[in-house]
């Protein structure tokens, strides 16, 4: 997401026209926190994620343990720090996010914009190949190959990469195919510009904005269908926190501990709501120019 | 060379073209033609103006289009600088399109918008390397803009903060970066309003007259041609109907249709009870897809007789006449009123 | 029948004031700011005469027509001045006044007819409608009485295209069903904003007479807007030449163009491509100015050849002479510059 962010948001027309709204900044920083304790995971966790401490399993949030210090958000059946946890499942569910999105982006802008640029036989195929996809439930597609390829990060990464391309795709094509008639196209093209010079001068900058927004909103769903695979058992291994995988867990004892499941629950919510706000922000930015 | 020599010799020369759009086929494979223009013929001498008018729907866009290589050509031959335009391969029509270029209606749309006006004019220079050494591009960025009547410091801005005649003035100048034999007016004025008009009109009399660059002007207006043109082609739902020097042409017309057209084009000269009847065609112009049989004009033309239906007038030399006039009736056009 | 025959009361007599603008200001309101953009324009129209308004994109020529309809954009409005319809300053005017006067006192037609026509309905209907909602004509005869003014206007099988939807008409034909619209109900007052400029120059020239014809039969008072000297020529018997919001001159059509007094006028006819000297234009200098911060004195003078320190400080009247009237510091070496160079 950072490869593509700067080169849509300097756009000089936008930075002239219109700023980020309040919210926009609000969704930035709750994403920025969870990034931040993503990153520095290691160094502010208290306890180890993977140990278990049975005399301490199932503490409500504010628990004081017995040498002194305080689980925050609980433990868990295992007697786990909870907090710890969460930013362990942090690193894991943004990871996945993020990668999912760069690979699903990188691959959808691939095939939008040879499908939308060239069209032709190639753009029949490849759309009528996407439409068959999307015709499919996606969590479906997920559960078959996440079966197939077994639990790992990697593969989660792979699964959920080949169940969203088809979304970033599309949205590169319609872009791609209505610049590709604008008549400054046609310019470069009378002035003798080959069909590389055209693409990633001409028809490529007016692909980013609308992608850049996709990928905001899709950074949040991708999570959440991680979470929904971790949860079934087929997404991140269990010796690996992820916050679905934690959610997972915490099912057996929503009766009696209900921290478990509800506080990555929280962390996913929040994080995927402020991913949001900002994609829509950037979608408010990008739509006064939208035939660009 | 001799200004005569410049004059006899011919940069661009059209024939038989026929030429249009293509609509991809059934789900999407295969494609088909739709010809817009058929049977063009006419010829740009170098250092010279060639006019071309028409309605809405006569080609004149499309002949544009296919002359530099935006519309495919279905057939004919399109010679410039010693090669078929029509059928060279791809990467060497790109390599000639250096000596050929375009201006079009709306420099708003035709010019990217994210560019700075200085790349705009150079990229020529990026597509066709080896015009510009890359250390002498500032200066020769600020000498075209220099040129077109604009200063250095206008490169550095973007489109939007230029006026719209200022904008068609960077058009020109990135048609003129690679220094081409020809440049393409398509309706290159008509965006404009009257005052700003004049002054590129100048510009483009003033640029040819210094660097001797030909152009294939297109326009609706016909005052407009008639100022700026030394020869004029008249066309009427894809085909040339008369064509000549423009003088003859807007002087002495010869084809009902250019007499209409002539006679309905309002003029400052005009007043709203001066007596003078104006020829008012009937109709409007008939589907470019689906033209009439015979001549196309036909339908519209108040001399048209059983002839027209059945044969397609051949664009003849008449005698003593310096154009060519594609109707039957030709000889008689001048002499007989509307009915 | 004549469509005049709906107002059977008193015929009104040629060259009655139908409508005046007078000493109108138009104004972007934004907030508690007004912008200024059309700043003081004084107009009438007279029955069974066409006044022209030119002037370039960005001269409020078109504001200044929609105020005679009582149709500003949003976010604009009439700030000073008044504008009236057949004797009523429309400045007291409700929504429901205007909407009685629209189509009965005043029409407009506009550059592109489909933003007149709804797509989704015949043509006919649309031109019946008048009839059946503000005559309470029945069916059968609004439908009658919509065909005759097909035919009236031009439409060829009036009969048989009533039932034809907008999209099944070329642009001419399109411009006369508005155009029979527009007379339904037999207005006084007829605006036509660039009626032409979306046409065909053969098919311009076709709805030019018609405009003409019906204007002389139905004794109109019309105000064609229009940035095309050449067209106003053809139809207009007086004109009115607007530059950054204001009226520079105006006066009797043949008289101003053979003797302009105001420079931005001569510029204007000088800038035409003529085909009597195919030599170098005369353009005017410089760009129009942005209409909401015109330069101060005369807005004109910043691309005058004529400017002097005067036009720098001072914004010169609309002076009247007889039927002329022209706003210039310099108005007699404009006249005395076009009569030198004249017989050449």
């Amino acid at each position: 997401m950072s490869a593509i962010a700067p080169v849509a948001i300097t756009a000089p027309e936008v930075r002239r026209r219109r700023r980020l709204p309040a919210r926009a900044w609000a969704g930035i920083g709750i994403v920025g926190v969870f990034v931040l304790a993503a990153v520095l995971g290691p160094l502010l966790m208290p306890y180890d994620p993977v140990a278990t401490d049975l005399p301490h399993r199932l503490l409500p949030p504010g628990s004081r343990l017995g040498d002194g210090s305080v689980a925050w958000l609980g433990t868990d059946q295992v007697g786990r720090d909870m907090l710890t946890t969460l930013l362990a499942g942090s690193r894991v569910s943004l990871l996945v996010g993020t990668a999912t999105v760069l690979i699903g982006g990188a691959a959808g802008l691939v095939v939008g914009l040879v499908s939308g640029y060239f069209g032709g036989w190639a753009d029949t195929v490849l759309s009528r190949f996407g439409d068959m996809q999307l015709a499919f439930p996606s969590i479906l597609l997920a559960i078959l190959i996440a079966g197939v390829l077994g639990p790992s990060v990697t593969n989660i990464v792979i699964t959920l990469a080949v169940t969203r391309w088809v979304i970033f795709a599309r949205v590169v094509r319609a872009s791609a195919l209505a610049t590709r008639d604008l008549e400054f196209v046609d310019s470069a093209r009378v002035l003798g510009a080959g069909s590389a010079r055209i693409l990633f001068r001409h028809v490529l900058p007016s692909c980013w904005q609308p992608l850049l927004v996709a990928a905001t909103v899709q950074i949040g769903l991708v999570m959440v269908a991680e979470a929904s695979l971790s949860f079934l058992g087929l997404g991140i291994p269990p010796d690996q926190a992820s916050w679905g995988a934690t959610v997972s867990a915490g099912r057996d004892y929503l009766g009696s501990a209900w921290w478990i499941s509800t506080m990555p629950a929280i962390a996913l919510a929040a994080v995927v709501t402020a991913v949001g706000i900002v994609g829509d922000a950037f979608r408010d930015l990008a739509d006064p120019r939208a035939q660009l | 060379m001799t200004a005569t020599a410049q004059e006899t010799e011919v940069v661009l020369k059209v024939s038989g073209l026929e030429a249009g759009y293509e609509r991809p086929g059934r789900y999407g494979f295969g494609r088909r033609r739709v010809p817009v223009v058929a049977g063009i013929d006419l010829a740009v001498r170098a250092g010279r103006t060639l006019g071309i008018v028409g309605e809405s729907g006569c080609g004149k866009s499309t002949l544009a289009r296919a002359i530099v290589g935006l519309r495919p050509a279905f057939a004919g031959s399109i010679e410039f600088a010693g090669a078929d335009l029509a059928s060279v391969p791809a990467r060497r029509r790109r390599r000639m399109s250096r000596d050929l270029q375009m201006v079009f209606q709306d420099p708003y749309t035709s010019l990217n918008p994210r560019m700075t006006v200085a790349a705009v004019i150079a990229e020529g220079w990026r597509v066709h390397p080896g015009i510009v050494p890359r250390d002498q591009e500032d200066a020769e960025v600020a000498r075209l803009l220099g040129l077109v009547g604009l200063r250095a410091e206008h490169g550095a801005r973007h489109l939007h903060e230029l006026s719209g005649g200022q904008c068609q003035r960077v058009s020109i100048a990135r048609a003129l970066a690679p220094r081409p034999k020809l440049i393409v007016c398509d309706e290159a004025v008509s965006a404009l309003d009257v005052s700003i008009r004049a002054q590129i009109l100048n510009l483009l009399g003033d640029l040819q007259s210094e660097l001797g660059v030909a152009y294939l002007f297109i326009s609706h207006d016909l005052d407009v041609v008639r100022h700026i043109a030394h020869d004029v082609a008249v066309m009427y739902l894809g085909t040339i109907v008369e064509h000549g020097p423009a003088a003859d042409v807007f002087g002495d017309p010869q084809h009902p249709y250019t007499r209409a057209l002539l006679s309905a084009a309002p003029s400052v000269r005009d007043r709203p009870d001066d007596g003078v009847q104006e020829i008012v065609l009937r109709g409007e112009v008939p589907s470019p897809t689906a033209p009439p049989t015979g001549c196309r004009f036909r339908t519209r033309c108040y001399m048209a007789a059983e002839v027209c239906e059945r044969k397609v007038p051949e664009p003849v030399p008449r005698d003593g006449l310096p154009q060519s006039v594609a109707c039957h009736f030709a000889d008689s056009a001048g002499t007989t009123a509307p009915g | 029948m004549t469509v005049s025959a709906v107002h059977p009361a008193q015929p009104p007599a040629p060259g009655d004031v139908a409508a005046e603008l007078r000493d109108v200001h138009i104004g972007f309101r934004s907030g508690r700011d007004v912008t200024p953009v059309v700043r003081g324009v004084g107009l009438r129209l007279r029955r069974g005469r066409v006044l022209a308004l030119v002037g370039e994109s960005g001269s409020g020529k078109s504001l200044t027509s929609l105020a005679l309809i009582g149709l500003l954009p949003p976010g604009a409005e009439v700030t000073s001045g008044s504008v009236v319809l057949d004797g009523a300053d429309t400045g007291g005017f409700s929504a429901r006044r205007w909407r009685e006067a629209r189509g009965d006192r005043v029409a407009m037609i506009f550059q592109d007819p489909m933003a007149a026509l709804n797509p989704g309905f015949a043509v006919g209907r649309q031109i019946a409608e008048p009839f059946r909602r503000r005559l309470r004509l029945r069916r059968r005869e609004a439908r009658e009485r919509a065909v005759a003014l097909m035919r009236e206007v031009g439409i060829a099988d009036a009969e048989s295209r009533y039932g034809d939807h907008p999209h099944e008409f070329s642009g001419g034909m399109r411009q006369r069903a508005v155009i029979a619209m527009a007379l339904a109900l037999g207005p006084s007052v007829l605006l036509a904003d660039e009626p032409t400029t979306a046409l065909d120059v053969t098919v311009q020239a076709q709805i030019l007479r018609l405009l003409a014809r019906r204007q002389q039969e139905a004794d109109l008072a019309t105000l064609l807007v229009s940035h095309d000297l050449g067209v106003v020529a053809r139809v207009a018997q007086d004109v009115a030449v607007m530059y950054a919001g204001r009226i520079v001159e105006r006066g009797p059509l043949d008289d101003v163009y053979t003797r302009p007094s105001h420079p931005y006028t001569l510029g204007l006819l000088e800038a035409m491509p003529d085909a009597r000297d195919g030599g170098r234009l005369k353009p005017i200098k410089g760009v129009p100015p942005d209409p909401r911060r015109p330069p101060g004195g005369c807005a004109f003078h910043p691309r005058c050849p004529f400017a002097t320190d005067v036009c720098r400080d001072e914004d010169p009247p609309l002076a009247e002479d007889g039927d002329r009237a022209v706003a210039c510091h310099h108005a007699d070496e404009v006249t005395a510059s076009r009569e030198t160079e004249e017989p050449r």
